[in-house]
């Protein structure tokens, strides 16, 4: 076995819906603002692409605190989308993003069938917007946003209206709160999905048993981290497995291992969430850990990691 | 300039029950009072780091004052000197340094080691009084503000001092807080939003150091957001986050429901 690092450096780049992507390790939406903070920390060049938090044509509130509780090996979050809106999106935040060299995937969400479109129009004038992520999975907005992502019709009729107007690739993020998820993978794709994102919080509670009553001020909440990984796994291995198109995959993702399980199962690209709070240079370490894993294996191309049988 | 970095423990003691005191080994850090610390468990199953406000900080030494409340804490009350921990920091804006004619530091409980750190630096400059809640006669730091302060004390208990809230002290003697002195206030909700409501009343000058549940502490994640009085020029709405805008806001530019 040969364990030199310098030997050779391993092509991690990848292709998605027609976007080239130096690797395919890119934070998810939500847990990198729009990088500039994570930009003192580690250098935004190396990334696959920043994914933007979600936005929406106004701007939101979000909801009450507390918004954030740990749990046991991850995190519930009830943000509920607090966004500037499009306006302050565009001019301040896509603006930062100008100078760097990865892509730019910008997280959408709305109340109404109404403001997705007008944001997904909007948003394909921008030349820095390379993909467009449709939120239609959040957990944490009563209106909107997830209404259209649990039914597979809704998000069918959505996903082809958005495509007819945007001259971006469009991902569909999928909610893990379905009975079937490869239901509503398939009305993407039907739909005219460019490609799939998974998964997004999985619904959960949480209660503080001093205060007796329920830890975050919304009651319910996402769960993310480490505790959702196999779960997310299976879904992705589950949606690629029903559909053509490619598929992102999240949840849990904490290190290059966990990303190259994502990989296996069947994701064309990786996406890292709450791991960001627990380190600030995670994404650098999930890339190098991806690196490492194919040097070992003695792979060339990351579409070598595939599993055997 | 704030970074993460891995700190060696040189101290950390018991110096109340439930109260530690650590001191750890850092180079040139630059921390204002009301600033803070992000500390990491290093164990997956804690996913979020904790957030401890700077009580002390000189070229080589941060000392960090905190009460057990859960599992991570606890983690790090068992940290033995010479053992390591993972740090993030300084994190957030800190107090006005600016010092005023009278400065009155106004603190409960666990809220009063970054006043402690903030009266250090002001009495250099000022007049500083303090009024100190306790929950009892356990009077942890309240030595170290006798040294650079006017204190007055009240107890949950009526142990020591005034029985009641620090806001019991302050009515039985108003001259404590003479026209023109500035409020600087930590400690828990409702003392804060009594002591708000006091100086708005008193037209003085009022700052209040915010707690809230945080994730990132970096302002990505938008969990430790307070309500502001007018809309915030970075959300765009009227929510601020208290790990960047703040901990420390101006009395008058947050709402505290
Ligand atoms: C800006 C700021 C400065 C602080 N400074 C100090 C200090 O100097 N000394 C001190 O003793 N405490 C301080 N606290 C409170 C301290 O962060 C919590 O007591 C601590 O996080 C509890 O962690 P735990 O694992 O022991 O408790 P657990 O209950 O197990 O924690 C579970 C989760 O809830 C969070 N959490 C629990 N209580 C609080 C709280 N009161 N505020 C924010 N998050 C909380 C934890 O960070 C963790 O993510 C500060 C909080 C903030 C926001
Ligand atoms: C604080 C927080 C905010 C999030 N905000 C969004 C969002 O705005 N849009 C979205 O599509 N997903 C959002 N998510 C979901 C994540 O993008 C991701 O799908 C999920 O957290 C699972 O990945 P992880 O386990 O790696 O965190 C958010 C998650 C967290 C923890
Ligand atoms: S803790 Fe994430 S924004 Fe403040």
């Amino acid at each position: 076995m040969n364990n030199s690092k310098d030997k050779y450096s391993p092509d991690l780049s990848v292709t998605i819906a027609g976007v080239p992507f130096k690797n395919p390790v890119m934070p998810a939406s939500g847990c990198f603002g729009s990088g500039q903070e994570y930009s003192e920390y580690i250098d935004l060049n190396r990334l696959g692409a920043v994914v933007t938090k979600g936005v929406s044509v106004t701007p939101w509130e979000g909801n009450p605190v507390p918004r954030t509780a740990e749990t046991c090996g991850g995190m519930l979050n009830a943000i509920g989308l607090q966004n500037p809106g499009l306006d302050l999106f565009i001019e301040r935040d896509l603006s930062f993003l100008q100078g760097f060299d990865t892509n730019v995937i910008v997280n959408v969400c709305g109340h109404t069938e109404a403001e997705y479109l007008e944001a997904v129009e909007r948003l394909s004038d921008e030349d820095r917007v390379d993909m467009l992520e449709i939120n239609v999975s959040c957990p944490n907005v009563t209106k909107g946003a997830i209404a259209f992502g649990k039914d597979p019709a809704v998000l069918e009729d959505l996903t082809s209206k958005i495509k007819k107007l945007s001259k971006k690739p469009v991902i569909i993020k999928l909610t893990p709160n379905v009975s079937d998820i490869t239901e509503t993978a398939r009305a993407a794709e039907q739909g005219g999905a460019d490609a799939v994102s998974l998964i997004n919080t999985l619904m959960g509670m949480k209660i503080d048993i001093d205060r007796r009553t329920f830890a975050l001020a919304n009651k319910t909440g996402g769960l993310s981290g480490p505790a959702i990984h196999p779960v997310a796994v299976r879904m992705v291995y589950e949606v690629s497995h029903s559909v053509s198109i490619p598929v992102i995959g999240m949840g849990g993702v904490m290190n290059g291992a966990d990303a190259v399980e994502m990989l296996l199962a069947g994701a064309s690209a990786v996406a890292v969430g709450c791991a960001s709070f627990n380190d600030p240079e995670a994404l650098i370490f999930v890339i190098e850990g991806i690196e490492d894993y194919m040097i070992r294996k003695g792979m060339k191309n990351l579409s070598d990691i595939t599993l055997l049988q | 300039m704030k970074e993460k970095m891995i700190a060696k423990v040189t101290e950390n003691k018991e110096i109340s029950p439930g109260i530690y005191d650590m001191r750890l080994e850092t180079r040139g850090l630059n921390a204002s009072p009301g600033q803070f610390f992000m500390l990491y468990t290093g164990d997956g199953s804690r996913l979020l780091p904790r957030p401890i406000s700077v009580c002390d900080c000189t070229d080589d030494i941060l000392r960090l004052v905190y009460r057990v409340a859960g599992s991570g804490t606890s983690l790090f009350s068992r940290l033995k000197k010479d053992e390591t921990l993972e740090i993030m920091g300084p994190l957030g804006n800190g107090y006005p340094p600016e010092p005023p004619e009278n400065a009155v530091l106004i603190g409960g409980g666990i809220g009063l080691p970054p006043l402690l750190y903030l009266g250090k630096k002001l009495s250099a400059c000022c007049s500083v009084t303090s009024i100190l809640g306790y929950r009892n006669s356990d009077l942890f730091l309240k030595d170290e503000f006798d040294r650079i302060s006017k204190v007055s004390v009240s107890t949950d208990d009526g142990s020591l001092g005034v029985h009641g809230t620090v806001m019991d002290v302050i009515k039985n003697d108003p001259s404590l807080i003479p026209q023109g002195s500035v409020l600087y206030a930590c400690g828990p909700l409702p003392m804060l939003r009594a002591v708000r409501e006091y100086a708005l009343s008193e037209g003085l000058k009022c700052y209040l150091s915010l707690e809230e549940r945080m994730a990132c502490g970096l302002g990505v994640c938008l969990s430790c957001v307070c309500k502001t009085s007018s809309t915030d020029p970075h959300s765009n709405v009227d929510n601020a986050r208290v790990c960047v805008d703040g901990p420390v806001f101006a009395a008058d530019k947050v709402e505290l429901n």
